[in-house]
């Protein structure tokens, strides 16, 4: 157990090394930089911008750029962003709790609902609710996030004028409002952007439910429970949910990365200045530090998603957990 | 004479599935008397272990079992009680032993709590006296070490020790019958005699009356008093086992016999019966073995054989019973003629 913990570790370490690093090159191996997009204006001259790349480093070849970078991150310093005009550590203070606010809020819900929804289906696999919700999650799993984050948006702000279309709170009377008020704002603007991602992940979570709740009912020990005389609920609730729980939240887990993809969507289309948010916008800013930042960050944390659903698993099954 | 153990009358359990309605269980009955292991022979797909399933009504949809058919257990029709008073049944009256130790058990619980929990359910034990118990029932059947045993998972034990555990689980309340299907078929040979040999001797010394399903007419022999033979989802043989062995009547009987391999006959390739069983969701007209039978004639094909008596407590589904002479003149069986082999 030991040395599998060792090795998986390793590993997970690896990956993050070779996505940050693959992400550095193709920003930097990209067209334009920093200091073009963000040094404009009539009486900037080329030569002002070729100053400010010397200053900053640009000017060296990527290769001596990259071992400067890994230099500082291993000291904890993240960079400068060019397009925000403040460390990039400041800039991840901010967009970091609110992506945990909204993805948190999301997680829990989808949760909820995709499990009591592949309970729902489990109980008559093939039954006529079965077919039907079966039907309705092919769509959710197969509908594009941002094509959805748009038509919710479209839907349930523009037409019916039921939420703010986005942003964190809104923008001019926020600071004028009695702090339940702002409360009551804040929760309006989290509405769509956390009703997307649950739709989104609910549909995934109740795949692999309902999934594994059907072949854990059809078992051979679930036939064994009954037989004791344990009522089909105890019997269900007993034996057979714990056996199908767990694989589910593994599954999700090691599937953390379409959580994570749906939510820089989410954010971009609902306008939440989270992690998915800052990192798209400074691509287009081609700012270099938080591009690699937002990178290396969303890898530690699809990487330990993979890490965390192996050892939950590891915890919860003696074959596992005593080899 | 007392009242039988378990009467089980014209059960009926059928599936409904893709192909149409597979009569699993066609009109199945038989007696089980207190004290006694009968014995359910037939090869797999007959409805052996439907029969089992029926008995615990534990058919779970697209299965049902059929109107018109009574399962007394004890006096009672279990297919009149309410699912609440037939829990109590369950696990507490009439055990079950499967076939499978391996997915009979519950990978993520101990051996330990598998076995209490029969003792919470029907005992309203507390958690400690159950564990205790629990303990008690691995010693019984004779697992070394038993409260460390307790304590160790399914995957710990080997296929012989899980068989004994779920024997253990099955015992502890003490039940009337115990159901046991197959319950040797998935372990090793030398493992298969000790496991038997465990059941036997501790249902005899508690009165635990068994029926013992199982397609080797070996294990009949040696532990059996009664038999009956299954065959398409019908009842086509019933007999003590010494006249079974001694004078069988049906043909497919005679086959399963012929198929047993017997001390002295080791290396000699076994008789086997060419053909295989119908499809339960369309049963043939007239005599359901017929067609893999070296005695079938015209009559077989149209008129479905009843269970004929043959003597005292000895009946047979074939019309042989009343055309006795028919048996000089054997032929190729159509299944073997049209080249379908059989395994
Ligand atoms: N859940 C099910 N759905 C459809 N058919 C079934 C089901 N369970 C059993 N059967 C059918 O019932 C028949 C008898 O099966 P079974 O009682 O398991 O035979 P065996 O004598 O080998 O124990 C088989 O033809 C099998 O295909
Ligand atoms: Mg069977």
């Amino acid at each position: 157990m030991r040395r599998y913990l060792v090795l998986r570790a390793l590993q997970a370490l690896g990956v993050v090394a070779f996505i940050t690093t693959l992400s550095f090159m193709v920003v930097h191996l990209a067209p334009g930089d920093p200091i073009g997009s963000s040094l404009q204006g009539p009486n900037v001259t080329e030569a002002i911008r070729q100053h400010w790349r010397a200053e900053y480093g640009l000017d060296r070849p990527v290769s001596e750029q990259y071992v400067r970078w890994v230099r500082l991150v291993a000291h904890g310093d993240l960079g400068f962003s060019f397009s925000q005009r403040r460390p990039v550590r400041d800039v991840f203070a901010d967009a970091i709790p609110r992506t945990l606010l909204l993805s948190g809020m999301a997680l829990l819900l989808s949760f909820a609902f995709g499990i009591a929804v592949g309970v729902l289906q489990a109980e008559q696999p093939n039954g006529s609710r079965d077919r039907w919700l079966g039907r309705v999650l092919l769509l959710l799993y197969s509908v594009p996030d941002f094509w959805l984050a748009l038509m919710v948006l479209l839907l349930f702000s523009l037409r019916l004028r039921l939420f703010p279309p986005g942003g964190l709170h809104d923008a001019v009377l926020y600071d004028y409002m009695t702090p339940p008020q702002q409360l009551l704002d804040s929760l309006k603007h989290l509405v769509l952007p956390v009703l997307t991602l649950t739709v989104l992940s609910s549909a995934v979570v109740a795949r692999h439910q309902r999934g594994e709740l059907v072949s854990v009912l059809s078992s051979d020990w679930m036939r064994t429970a009954l037989a004791k005389g344990l009522s089909w609920r105890a019997a269900v609730r007993r034996h057979a949910f714990r056996n199908a729980l767990l694989p589910t939240i593994t599954i999700f887990f090691a599937n953390i990365a379409v959580f994570a993809s749906g939510s820089i969507f989410v954010e971009k289309v609902f306008s939440w200045p989270g992690m998915g948010y800052v990192t798209v916008t400074a691509v287009a800013a081609r700012d270099y530090p938080l591009v690699t930042a937002g990178v290396l960050f969303m890898s530690v944390i699809v990487v330990t998603g993979a890490l965390v659903a192996d050892l939950v698993m590891a915890a919860a099954d003696p074959r596992i957990r005593l080899r | 004479m007392t009242p039988p153990l378990l009467e089980i009358e014209t059960l009926h359990t059928s599936f409904s599935t893709e192909a149409g309605i597979a009569r699993a269980v066609d009109g199945v009955s038989f007696q089980l008397h207190a004290g006694e292991t009968l014995g359910v022979v037939g090869e797999s797909g007959c409805g052996k272990s439907v029969t089992a399933l029926s008995i615990l009504r534990l058919v779970r949809p697209p299965g049902r079992i059929e109107a018109g058919s009574a399962i007394r257990f004890e006096g009672t029709n279990l297919l009149a009680l309410a699912e609440r008073d037939m829990q109590h049944v369950r696990g507490n009256r009439i055990a079950m032993v499967f076939q499978e130790p391996m997915t009979a058990l519950n990978p993520v619980f101990t051996v330990g709590d598998q076995i209490a929990e029969v003792a919470r359910i029907h005992a309203g034990a507390s958690r400690r006296s159950a564990a205790a118990k629990a303990v008690e029932m691995l010693a019984l059947v004779g697992i070394p070490d038993p409260a460390q045993r307790a304590t160790e998972y399914p995957h710990q034990l080997s296929g012989g020790m899980r068989q004994r555990v779920v024997i253990a689980m099955a015992l502890v309340m003490n039940p009337a019958l115990i159901i046991a299907d197959e319950p040797t078929t998935a372990l090793d040979v030398t493992i298969q005699a000790q496991i038997l040999e465990l059941l036997a001797d501790l249902t005899r010394r508690l009165g635990t009356s068994v029926l013992l399903i199982t397609h080797d007419l070996g294990v009949v022999a040696e532990n059996c008093s009664r038999v009956i033979v299954m065959y398409a989802g019908e009842v086509v043989e019933e007999s003590t086992t010494v006249e079974l062995f001694a004078h069988a009547h049906h043909p497919y009987t005679e086959g399963l016999l012929g198929a047993m391999p017997r001390v002295g006959r080791g290396a000699e390739r076994l008789a086997t019966i060419p053909g295989t069983v119908p499809a339960p969701t369309a049963w043939p007209v007239g005599c359901r073995f017929r067609e893999r039978c070296a005695f079938a004639w015209d009559r077989c094909a149209k008129d479905h054989p009843p269970l004929y008596q043959l003597g005292s407590g000895h009946q047979s589904r074939c019309h042989l019973a009343e055309e006795p002479n028919r048996r000089a003149h054997p032929h190729t069986p159509l299944a073997a003629a049209s080249g379908v082999a059989s395994a």
